[in-house]
């Protein structure tokens, strides 16, 4: 037994694919899509370009992914493996940015720095 | 049970704890997988530090894209994709039992296409970084057309030169790789029951390939490339 062979011609055509999504993703960049106005602090502006670039990217990944890497022809394990890696980076980016993007939303808290002119005075005083 | 299976004849390579040698192939590079995931991780942190202060700085970070030369970033793409397609034919012509002669020409092509990527960026756009005074710590220099803006266009800076930094150090890690695989394949060592050595390194080198895939347009097309009203 010797894994899933795959054929050479799928082969260059991802090849080919992947070359065209990039001629694609780089032309785009010349023509402005404008922008998602959502009303979230720290996110007003959304540049679609910035949108379209990364589903661009999205597919590129997949492809090279399932027949680069052979993993469409894997095991349900590797898939499963592959696949959390991919949510514990989802777990990281949109964690951190929960926090980031909702400070200021209560007034009274305010952010670290606020603190800063009561304690830099006193840091000052012990050295 | 019984002698025979411990001294039964089997394919070179295979080691005695598995089943067979497909068990053994699979359970390889699930290994590799998992390394892998713990590589998305790693530049995971990177592209998580980069999302928020991107969000915090927009218009410097799109001021900073704009300087970046689109040419060399996306030939560098392209032929990082070639480098990945010589790397699968190199796996397949292990597969398919074809001559050692094929398996060593795709990895030298391979390992020439990865230079020329590493070549184009530090020659010619890193290179044009320093003369440009766009280097934070080597004389970088703010200027006044980034308007307000100006200030964390450095920060902007730093972020493209430890990922692509980084994203080279894994590259020529992969030369490392490469090199070896080379001199195995050119002993024979490779056949269509036993390339695991092949299938793994392959499985890093594209890896490498989809970081740049991100990395291009994160940096290279996140400001837009059209004229904007009121941006000289």
């Amino acid at each position: 037994m010797s894994g899933h062979v795959v054929p050479v011609k799928t082969y260059l055509g991802i090849f080919v694919a992947l070359l065209v999504l990039t001629a694609l993703t780089t032309g785009v960049a010349f023509v402005d899509f404008g922008d998602i106005h959502t009303g979230i602090r720290l996110i007003e502006v959304i540049p679609l370009n910035t949108v379209v670039a990364l589903a661009i990217a999205v597919v590129k990944m997949l492809l090279v992914i399932l027949f680069f890497m052979h993993v469409k022809y894997s095991s349900s394990l590797t898939k499963i493996v592959v696949m959390t890696g991919f949510l514990f980076l989802a777990i990281l980016v949109s964690f951190t940015l929960a926090d980031e993007l909702t400070r200021g939303w209560t007034p009274e808290a305010g952010g670290w720095n606020t603190a800063l002119p009561t304690i830099l005075p006193l840091l000052r005083g012990l050295f | 049970m019984s002698d025979m299976a411990v001294h039964a004849p089997h394919p070179p390579g295979f080691k005695h704890q598995f089943e067979d040698m497909e068990q053994q192939r699979e359970a390889g590079s699930l290994g590799m997988w998992v390394f892998l995931v713990t590589e998305i991780m790693f530049f995971g942190g990177l592209f998580a530090t980069y999302i928020i202060y991107r969000t915090l700085y927009l218009t410097a970070f799109e001021e900073g894209s704009r300087l970046l030369n689109v040419k060399f970033g996306a030939a560098n793409t392209a032929v990082l994709i070639g480098s990945s397609l010589t790397m699968a034919l190199a796996i397949h012509a292990a597969q398919a039992g074809k001559k050692k002669s094929e398996q060593v020409m795709y990895l030298v092509l391979t390992m020439i296409l990865g230079a020329l990527f590493l070549f184009l960026k530090f020659n010619y756009e890193w290179r044009a970084d320093y003369h440009e005074h766009l280097i934070p710590g080597f004389g970088f220099i703010i200027r006044p057309e980034w308007g307000a803006a100006g200030t964390h266009v450095p920060l902007y800076f730093c972020f493209y030169f430890f990922m692509t930094g980084l994203h080279a150090m894994h590259m020529i890690i992969g030369f490392g790789i490469l090199g070896t695989l080379t001199v195995m394949a050119h002993r024979g060592r490779f056949s269509s029951e036993y390339y695991a050595p092949l299938e793994v390194s392959g499985l890093y080198w594209h890896f490498v390939d989809i970081v740049w895939i991100f990395l291009f347009p994160l940096l290279y097309l996140i400001g837009g490339r059209f004229a904007l009203p009121g941006v000289h």
